[in-house]
C-alpha cells in the first residue's frame, strides 16, 4: 500500500516557493547555510576590524604559529629585560599550564580543579632529581634524563588520579579533584620535610643542563619555553584533528552518543588526564628549574584559578585561545600590577576607555568629564580648607599621572581607613549606579569616578596582591558578558541532555 | 517493498518459535531477543520479549508511548543491562558487553531526541562515529606515521561518502558548518550519516521521523529503503508515522507495556484487535459485555 494515496509529493515543489528571485545570489532565507551565514556575520566585529578579523582567519595554524614563535623569540633582542623578561617567563609557564588544562577541559570537557596538583608534581619531581635533597650527596640528574622521567610519572600519577574518577561527572568530579589538588599542597607541607621540605620547600635546584650545555640566564630559560610553548601548540593541534581529538570533544559534546559510536568514553578521558598532566608537569620542570627552589604555595588554588582564568578568557577549546588568555591574564596580573605606575596607567585608562565606549551623544561625555574635573578640584579645595591634614597624604601614583592628581584628589594623612571607608561606599555607589535611570546615572557619574580615583590612590594601588585579582575578576565578568565564548573560542550551544 | 507473511501470522507466537526464520532451517537471524525482561524496581519495562531480525530487513516496532520502545533499543546497544533473558547478534551473546564494544560489533543508533555532537562540524560529526574502526595511537597522530595518515584519509573518504549518499540535503558546502547551525530534519539525516559511520551491520532508528513534515517524512521512507538496499543493512525502526511504518517494514511489532502483542505485516499487526485497543482502549460495548 502507498503511504500517499494521491501519489507522493514532489519533494522540489514546495521549496521553489521558497526560492529567492533570479538573480539574486545566496541562498534562500531561513536555509541552513543562510542561518550559518548570518550566525557567522553577528560572530564578527563590524566595519574594518571585522574584516581583518576575516583576513586574519583565512592564514591558516601553522603560519601563524611560525609568525607568533618568530615574534616571541625576537622580543627580548628588542629590549625585553630585566622584569619584563621574568614576566615573560611566568607568562609562558602560565601559557604552556593553560595549554594543557584545554586538553582536559577544553576538548574533553572534565571540570579537573585539581590540575595543578600535576604543575606541583613536576615541579617537585625535578627538583628532588636535581637537587641535593635526597642522599648524602642528591641527585643530580642531567634534564635529558631527569624530565622524561617526570614527563612519564606525570602520565601514571594522571592515569591514577583519572582512574576513580572516570565514572564522575560534573560537580562530582570538580569536587573530587580539587580534594586531590588540595591534598598536594598538605602533601608537600607536611610529609617528610627532611626530605619535601615542608613550608620551607627545596631550594638549591640545578638548572637544565645536559650534553654539556647548562641554562643560566633568564634570556635562555624564555628562549626554552619559548620553544617548548610552539613545540607543544603544534603536538596540540596535531592531537586535535586526529582521532584522538575527535573522540575527546564527541565525549565532552555527549557522552552517551559518544559511547553509542564506539569511542570507549572512560579511556578517552583517562588519556585526556594523562595528557594534561604531562603538559603540566613539563611546565612545573622548567619553572623548578628557572626559579631555583619550589614552595607548597607555589602550586596552591590561587594559581589553579589564574589558569582557569586565562583558559576560560582566551576561550575554552581553542589552541590559540588558551594562549591568548594566558598572555592577556599575565600581563595584567604580573606585567602591569607589580609595578604600581603601569597598574595606575591600565585603570585610569580602561575608566577612560569605558566611558568613551559606552557614554553617548559627545556632549554627555564632555559634560560627564568637566563635572567630575570641577568637583573634584572643588572638594579639594574645600577640603584643604578646612583642615590641611584632609589632602597631606597625596596621592600615590608618582609621575605625570600622580602630579596630574595631586590637587584632584583627596588623600588624607591617615589614607588606610579612609580608603576602606571609601571603598564600601564606592562599591555601594557601582551599585546604585547600574540600577537607576539614564539621568540620575549621568549625575551620579562624576562623584562616582571621583570616588574611584580616590580608592584607588588611597587602597587599591598601595595593596596591589589585592587589586589584581578583583581587577582579573572586573574583567572576567565584563568579558564574559560581552563574549562567552572568550577572546578566541568559537560560540557554543549547550547540548541538551 | 511488500510484506509476504500471512494474517494468520500475527499475534503471539507459539514460544519457542519467532517469527519468518523459524521455518525449522537453521536460523539466518542478524539479531535475536531471547525472552528479554527489564525490571526497574517493580516496573517491568519490558516481559519476556522475543524479537528477531534477518539479515537486510526491516523490522518496525510501534506501541503506545511508553511501551518499551526506546527501553528494548537500549538494552540491545548495552546503555541497560537486562533482567534475564538474551540478546544475540550475529550468534553471539553481547549481553554484558559495555556500547561501545556492541557499536564496534556492527550495531548503531539514532537517538529519539537528537543527541549530535554540536559544537563539532558536521564532517567531524561522521568521522568521530569511526574511532572504534581505526587504530592510529596519539603518538603515530602527533608523528604523521603511515598508519596515522593513511586512517585519517580512509576515515575523511568514508564520511564524505556517506555524506554524499543523503544527496544535496547535506551537501558539501555544509560540511564544515558546526552541527548546530542545521535544520532540524537535517540533524536528523546528520544522525543516521553518524551511525553509519561505524560501519553497522543492524542499524536502530529510535523515530527517525519525529518533528518531520509531510515532505521530509516521505524522503525519511525513501532513505530507510534505500539504506537497506544499497548500504545492506539490517534495520530495526521505532516510528509513529504510520504511513513510514506502512512504507518501509518487512514486518511489524507491537508492543504495549513492554510485552509484545501482536507481530507481522503492517496490515494485519495495524488491524489486530490488542494493537487496537493498546491505542484507542477498548470499545464501551466490549466493555460492557466483558462484564
Amino acid at each position: 500500500m502507498s503511504a500517499y494515496p494521491h501519489g507522493p509529493p514532489d519533494s522540489q515543489e514546495p521549496l521553489d516557493i521558497l526560492e529567492n528571485p533570479p538573480g539574486s545570489r545566496g541562498p534562500q532565507v531561513g536555509a541552513d547555510e543562510w542561518v550559518a551565514r548570518q550566525a557567522g556575520r553577528r560572530e564578527y566585529l563590524p566595519s574594518w576590524l571585522g574584516t581583518t578579523q576575516r583576513q586574519f582567519e583565512r592564514i591558516g595554524f601553522w603560519p601563524k604559529l611560525a609568525i607568533v614563535g618568530l615574534a616571541a623569540a625576537v622580543l627580548p633582542a628588542v629590549g625585553l629585560g630585566g622584569f619584563q623578561l621574568q614576566v615573560g617567563i611566568d607568562t609562558l609557564v602560565i601559557v604552556l599550564l593553560a595549554l594543557g588544562l584545554n586538553i582536559v577541559v577544553g576538548w574533553a570537557g572534565q571540570l579537573d580543579l585539581g590540575y595543578v596538583a600535576f604543575f606541583g608534581f613536576g615541579a617537585y619531581a625535578f627538583a628532588l632529581l636535581s637537587s641535593a635533597q635526597i642522599g648524602a650527596h642528591g641527585i643530580h640528574l642531567p634534564a635529558y634524563l631527569s624530565v622524561p622521567l617526570v614527563l612519564i610519572g606525570a602520565a601514571a600519577l594522571g592515569l591514577l588520579v583519572g582512574w576513580p574518577s572516570r565514572r564522575l561527572v560534573g560537580d562530582y568530579l570538580a569536587i573530587v579533584t580539587l580534594f586531590f589538588g588540595e591534598a598536594f599542597v598538605e602533601f608537600t607541607n607536611n610529609v617528610a620535610p627532611s626530605v619535601l621540605g615542608g613550608p620551607n620547600g627545596i631550594t638549591g635546584i640545578d638548572p637544565i643542563r645536559g650534553f654539556g650545555l647548562q641554562l643560566n640566564s633568564n634570556t635562555g630559560y624564555y628562549y626554552l619555553l619559548v620553544i617548548l610553548v610552539v613545540l607543544t601548540m603544534a603536538v596540540l593541534r596535531r592531537l586535535d584533528t586526529s582521532r584522538t581529538g575527535r573522540a575527546w570533544r564527541a565525549v565532552r559534546e555527549d557522552p552517551l552518543a559518544a559511547e553509542s559510536m564506539t569511542i570507549p568514553v572512560n579511556r578517552v578521558k583517562l588519556m585526556a588526564f594523562a595528557f594534561g598532566a604531562v603538559v603540566a608537569a613539563l611546565a612545573g620542570t622548567v619553572f623548578a628549574a628557572q626559579q631555583i627552589s619550589v614552595f607548597p604555595t607555589d602550586f596552591d588554588t590561587p594559581v589553579l584559578i589564574l589558569i582557569y582564568a586565562a583558559l576560560v578568557l582566551g576561550g575554552a577549546g581553542s589552541i590559540a585561545g588558551a594562549a591568548t588568555g594566558a598572555l592577556v591574564v599575565m600581563i595584567i596580573y604580573d606585567g602591569l600590577l607589580r609595578n604600581g605606575n603601569y597598574a595606575g596607567y591600565l585603570f585610569y585608562g580602561l575608566i577612560l576607555l569605558t566611558l568613551l565606549v559606552k557614554l553617548r551623544p559627545w556632549r554627555r561625555l564632555a559634560a560627564v568629564l568637566a563635572a567630575t574635573a570641577a568637583l573634584g578640584f572643588a572638594a579639594h579645595a574645600v577640603a584643604r580648607a578646612i583642615s590641611a591634614s584632609a589632602v597631606a597624604g597625596g596621592p600615590h601614583s608618582t609621575g605625570w599621572v600622580g602630579a596630574a592628581l595631586r590637587d584632584w584628589v583627596i588623600v588624607p594623612a591617615n589614607a588606610q581607613t579612609a580608603g576602606n571607608w571609601g571603598y564600601v561606599l564606592l562599591v555601594c555607589l557601582l551599585i546604585a549606579l547600574v540600577q537607576v535611570s539614564s539621568r540620575w546615572r549621568t549625575i551620579l557619574l562624576p562623584p562616582t569616578l571621583c570616588l574611584a580615583s580616590f580608592v584607588w590612590e588611597t587602597k587599591l594601588s598601595v595593596e596591589p596582591a589585592i587589586t589584581r585579582q578583583l581587577l582579573i575578576g572586573a574583567i572576567l565578568i565584563v568579558m564574559m558578558n560581552a563574549r562567552p565564548y572568550g577572546l578566541l573560542g568559537t560560540r557554543r550551544v549547550e547540548t541538551p541532555i | 517493498m511488500s510484506t509476504d507473511e500471512q494474517p494468520g501470522q500475527a499475534g503471539n507466537p507459539p514460544p519457542g518459535q519467532h517469527g519468518p526464520g523459524a521455518d525449522g532451517e537453521p536460523q539466518a537471524a542478524i539479531l535475536s531477543l531471547d525472552q528479554l525482561s527489564l525490571s526497574f524496581g517493580g516496573l517491568r519495562a519490558i516481559s519476556q520479549l522475543d524479537l528477531q531480525v534477518d539479515d537486510r530487513e526491516i523490522v518496525s516496532v510501534i506501541g503506545p508511548n511508553g511501551a518499551g520502545k526506546t527501553t528494548v533499543f537500549n538494552v540491545i546497544t548495552g546503555v541497560y543491562q537486562p533482567s534475564s533473558g538474551d540478546v544475540r547478534f550475529a550468534g553471539r551473546s553481547i549481553v554484558g558487553q559495555p556500547p561501545h564494544r556492541i557499536a564496534r560489533l556492527g550495531i548503531a543508533r539514532t537517538f529519539q531526541s537528537l543527541r549530535l555532537f554540536l559544537n563539532m562540524s558536521v564532517l567531524e560529526n561522521v568521522m568521530a562515529a569511526t574511532y572504534g574502526g581505526t587504530r592510529a595511537t596519539p603518538a603515530e597522530s602527533i608523528l604523521r606515521l603511515p598508519r596515522a595518515t593513511r586512517e585519517e584519509r580512509e576515515v575523511r573518504a568514508l564520511a564524505e561518502e556517506i555524506l554524499s549518499f543523503f544527496g544535496q540535503r547535506l551537501a558539501g558546502y555544509r560540511w564544515d558548518q558546526p552541527a548546530y547551525s542545521l535544520s532540524y530534519a537535517n540533524r536528523r539525516r546528520l544522525e543516521i550519516a553518524r551511525a553509519l559511520a561505524t560501519r553497522p551491520r543492524l542499524l536502530l532508528l529510535d523515530e527517525p521521523a519525529a518533528g518531520m513534515n509531510p515532505v521530509e517524512t516521505h524522503e525519511v521512507t525513501e532513505l530507510v529503503g534505500r539504506l537497506r538496499d544499497e548500504r545492506g543493512v539490517a534495520i530495526l525502526i521505532i516510528e509513529h508515522d504510520m504511513h513510514v511504518v506502512a512504507g518501509v517494514s518487512d514486518r511489524v511489532v507491537a508492543l504495549d507495556h513492554g510485552i509484545k502483542i501482536a507481530e507481522g505485516g503492517f496490515d494485519a499487526v495495524a488491524g489486530h484487535p490488542a494493537v487496537i485497543e493498546a491505542y484507542l482502549g477498548r470499545h464501551p460495548e466490549d466493555l460492557a459485555e466483558a462484564n
